[in-house]
């Protein structure tokens, strides 16, 4: 009995424990992203944004999900009840399970496996079935367009990021996220990461990012000027909170992949002792926070894509461009280590 | 060399740089909302908002039925029914706006011949049923009398341009 208990409860309740460590503040982040996400486009739009609810409308988040909550789910007589179901499901909870890989702190991470980064690649590739899931089962034209389009965009942008990822890969020599954010450490601080010697390949990346959460300037799924809302328009109350959670979660996951592959993850960006001092999670989570603000500068600056032009830069630009930055890191690396004798 | 310009300007994205700059730069200048309930803004004194009927400053209602008002209505939002009172006087007995009819065109109030029906500024009137928006004879009287100093205030501004 005992034996029962120590090897397999004990360990159980650890988990369970170490995984509401991280979703808990995970969905608190994603509500006030939402509330940031006003704030920011009021303030670039000379608004003041939410300020009736709470301090600042900082209960706004909560009165939001409280209204969600307490709606009805509709739910179409033509559509394909499970599936319509399924899919908001899906979504949320692959924008959850993927947070078991990103290290918050040195030696602090759910699950240190040594293909992280595949991981990571293959749970946000799945996103779009979610959003086909969620399409198809409506039986709506409007979310059957948006469905398919966001599929194609985000096959598409996917390519390109799967090879900057390489890019980084190659330089960091490792696909543990944990080894990825160690082999930027150095003196330089935010210098040695990897965004300045792969600045192109970060603007791609970053750029791709935002195509494959949909977000503007690549919110063609959504277009809510031609398809309503897209992919969930049929959806309402706690199925359509499941998609924003799911989607918002998505932004902070990219934003965290964006902060460790180019940004340093934990590390401080200035190597000495103030600085150090602070604790690394504190460091992820301002970086993390910075990519998001960038998300949503970029939301309040661009105009929305054209589909044609979308798919242009995807296949004609990106994958061309990073492809190319592969080759061109992977001879300097080989050219590197073989004059410095270490070997090819 | 307008090739190489072209091509520079495009791989170095100076047109996205400058376009997210300027929102960056409005992102620090003072918000322009107008809190509403809280604030408002000015209101023209020809503004034509809730119906009133007014009084003269004897309490004597100013609306002698001549209907004229009803009959300018291109709404027929109004309704005047009307009698001679115990003293002689002609006044009205029923007197009813249909807020819901009614397009806030201000003829009734250029009709008047003794300036008794008006819009006044009042603009928050909003109820939670329909019913509550047919105006009666009291109701259109009570809002004379709650907005009496508003209104001869703006039809004293107005006064010179009629």
């Amino acid at each position: 009995m005992a034996n029962l208990l120590n090897n397999y409860l004990l360990p159980l309740i650890i988990i369970v424990l170490e995984i509401l460590a991280i979703v808990v503040p995970l969905l608190v982040a994603v509500a006030y992203l939402t509330y940031f996400e006003r704030k920011v486009l009021a303030a670039a739009q000379l608004r003041k944004g939410p300020n009736v609810v709470g301090p600042f409308g900082l209960l706004q988040p909560l009165a939001d999900g409280l209204k969600l909550m307490m709606k009805e789910t509709v739910i179409p007589s033509g559509a394909n009840r499970v599936v319509f179901i399924a899919a908001p499901i899906l979504t949320f909870t692959l924008s959850l399970i993927a947070w078991a890989v990103i290290p918050i702190q040195a030696g602090v991470v759910l699950a240190d496996i040594n293909v992280g980064i595949l991981y990571l690649f293959a749970i946000s590739s799945l996103g779009v079935y979610g959003i086909i899931m969620a399409g198809w089962s409506s039986n709506s034209k409007y979310a059957f367009l948006g469905a398919l389009r966001s599929a194609a965009q985000m096959v598409s942008y996917e390519v390109s990021m799967g090879f900057v990822i390489v890019t980084v890969l190659l330089c960091a020599g490792s696909l543990n996220l944990s080894a990825i954010v160690n082999s930027q450490a150095g003196s330089y601080g935010l210098l040695n990461w990897y965004w300045l010697p792969l600045l192109p390949m970060f603007v791609v990346f970053f750029i791709s990012v935002l195509a494959e959460t949909n977000r503007s300037p690549f919110d063609l799924p959504e277009g809510e000027s031609e398809l309503v809302a897209g992919f969930f328009v049929e959806y309402s109350a706690m199925t359509f909170a499941l998609f924003f959670l799911g989607e918002y979660g998505n932004m902070i996951l990219m934003s965290a992949m964006t902060s460790i592959l180019f940004l340093g993850g934990w590390l401080s960006p200035l190597p000495f002792a103030p600085f150090t001092w602070i604790p690394g999670f504190v460091w992820l989570f301002a970086k993390i926070a910075f990519v998001l603000f960038c998300f949503l500068w970029v939301r309040a600056t661009f105009p929305r894509f054209r589909y044609d032009q979308l798919m242009r830069l995807g296949w004609k630009v990106f994958l061309p461009l990073s492809l190319g930055w592969l080759v061109l890191t992977a001879g300097v690396l080989t050219a590197i280590r073989t004059w410095s004798g270490t070997g090819g | 060399m307008a090739f190489l310009d072209r091509g520079a300007r495009s791989l170095l994205l100076s047109e996205l740089v400058s376009g997210l700059a300027l929102t960056f730069r409005h992102m620090f200048r003072p918000a322009v909302t107008l809190n509403y309930p809280y604030e408002k803004g000015p209101i023209s004194p020809r503004f034509r908002g809730e119906h009133a009927l007014r009084r003269y400053a004897s309490g004597e209602e100013r609306c002698i039925a001549c209907k004229l008002c009803e009959a300018v209505c291109p709404a027929l939002a109004i309704t005047i029914e009307a009698e001679p009172r115990d003293d002689g006087s002609r006044r009205t007995t029923r007197y009813d706006i249909d807020m819901t009819k009614c397009i806030y065109c201000g003829f009734c109030q250029e009709a008047c011949p003794v300036d008794a029906i008006v819009e006044g500024p009042n603009f928050e009137f909003a109820t939670e049923t329909r019913e509550e928006l047919f105006y009666n004879k009291d109701k259109l009287l009570s809002n004379g009398d709650r907005w009496e100093a508003e209104i001869a205030n703006n039809l004293a501004l107005d006064a010179p341009y009629r």
